[in-house]
């Protein structure tokens, strides 16, 4: 559910420290119907151009907060609200190319109550502006 | 006794989502619908839950009064697998819920929906608190589940044990679900599916012959194989399985378990302009519920959003209308 709105396009750009492209960030929204603690945000993956992002590469802005993806299994108090757009950013000197990039986005949420848990998933072709 | 209208404002999640209404739009809206009672997921609408600041409280029962509505219900959750490498213990299980009856007084509610994967064990030694704050616990009966499924039955001899009008059930009406929703069908087509196997699901959903699931996620019957004989998707088995949960429960055995009942959910997938659900057949079973003396809300659960919001515009508003407008005709309101 919510599938199609995961991949917020808005937030798609490269990012910059000491006057340095380090990397790119991307908005994202998880796809289910309640704000959950991060620690139930399961396994992400991100992929641009067929190429999936290495973990230790992300880290998630949420509710004012960055968190390391590696982290969020830790995080039984900080959540991630309904419809809230997180900031993800992927370290990557020198960050992407301007022009047209295909964006996928699986998600794994761990909800109790369904077994194994579920996937959504979305997949946008975006433009990185120069 | 009279059976009372409400609405779950999880009906408005696709327009709260794509923050096009806030908590406080949605509320005037459903003010302006005529509808008298509020449910909320505090999860889905309050940032922060489980904490609930004074001040938050304080703006809930100012929008309350506002708008002349009624504080009913809170549908909680418990995240038993929060926590890395272990579950949470019986005793942490009930200090949540706990959290939860403390946090729907302070709402002035006055039923918790108790999601259905609670056990009898956890439930019975909170009824003294519940009592305390005037909050029943009402778990959640919920396709493919029944009054007469196992957890079910437990809970039932448990309820008539313990004789805690705290301790109780809310009935979603989706158990009632005679027809395979079209909206569903119509995904299934647009996600990939092979028309014949959505064909298949939809004939075989009407006539009663499609292979069922006892309990809800936990895939016990061979609905897979099927599909995958038929030429289906990895994907279109997970379709499957999700989208036709539902069940056409037997209403005849609705009076006996009335007395154990004390919210409904009101679940809606599709309503047509002319008032009716395409199909959910509100009319078989409304005059039980009359007759049988169900004191309490039915509050309206439109779960239509999640199967057309690919493709088309939501109008939460207009299908919760629609809703009440129906509802009002089978309760003999004006």
């Amino acid at each position: 559910m919510f599938d199609r709105y995961m991949i917020v396009g808005e937030e798609f750009k490269n990012v910059k420290s000491g006057g340095e492209v380090t990397g790119f960030q991307l908005g994202l929204r998880l796809p289910y119907y309640r704000g959950v603690v991060l620690s139930l945000v399961g396994d992400m993956v991100i992929k641009v151009d067929g190429e999936q992002v290495p973990l230790e590469d992300m880290s998630v802005t949420v509710g004012g907060k960055t968190f390391p993806l590696s982290g969020l299994v830790k995080e039984t108090v900080s959540k991630w609200e309904f419809g809230d757009i997180g900031i993800l950013t992927v370290k990557k000197p020198g960050g992407l190319k301007p022009g047209e990039h295909k964006v996928e986005y699986s998600q794994h949420m761990k909800i109790s109550y369904v077994p194994n848990g579920f996937w959504g998933s979305d997949e946008k072709t975006l433009h990185l502006a120069a | 006794m009279t059976i009372k209208r409400g609405v779950s404002l999880y009906s408005f999640q696709e327009e709260y989502f794509l923050r096009k209404m806030s908590l406080e739009d949605i509320l005037a809206t459903v003010a302006k619908l005529g509808i008298q009672g509020v449910e909320i997921i505090p999860d889905q609408m309050i940032p922060g839950y489980p904490v609930i600041t004074d001040e938050f409280a304080k703006r809930w029962h100012g929008w309350m009064d506002k708008y002349g509505l009624t504080p009913v219900c809170i549908d909680m959750f418990l995240d038993w697998n929060k926590f890395k490498g272990r579950v949470m213990s019986d005793d942490e299980r009930r200090d949540s819920i706990t959290r939860d009856i403390l946090n729907a007084n302070k709402l002035g509610c006055t039923v918790i929906r108790v999601i259905h994967d609670v056990s009898p064990a956890i439930l019975e030694p909170l009824a003294p608190i519940a009592e305390k704050n005037n909050v029943k616990l009402a778990l959640e009966i919920h396709a493919p589940s029944y009054y007469t499924s196992p957890l079910e039955q437990e809970l039932m001899a448990m309820f008539d044990r313990v004789k805690s009008p705290y301790l109780c059930f809310t009935l979603d009406l989706g158990v009632f679900c005679k027809k395979l929703p079209r909206v569903v069908v119509q995904r299934f087509v647009r996600d990939g599916m092979k028309q014949e196997i959505a064909d298949y699901l939809e004939t075989a959903y009407n006539d009663g012959t499609l292979p069922h699931d006892n309990e809800l996620g936990k895939r016990s019957s061979n609905l897979g194989d099927i599909v995958l004989s038929m030429g289906g998707r990895e994907q279109d088995v997970m379709l499957a399985y999700m989208g036709t949960h539902m069940i056409y429960a037997d209403s005849s055995v609705l009076p006996q378990y009335i007395p154990y009942t004390s919210h409904i959910h009101g679940k809606f997938y599709e309503m047509l302009p002319d008032y009716t659900e395409y199909s959910v057949p509100y009319d078989e079973f409304m005059p039980i519920l009359l007759k049988g003396g169900y004191d309490g809300y039915i509050d309206s659960e439109y779960e239509g959003n999640r199967w057309i919001q690919d493709a088309f515009e939501v109008d939460s508003t207009e299908q919760v209308r629609r809703h009440h407008v129906m509802l009002k005709r089978l309760l003999g309101e004006a």
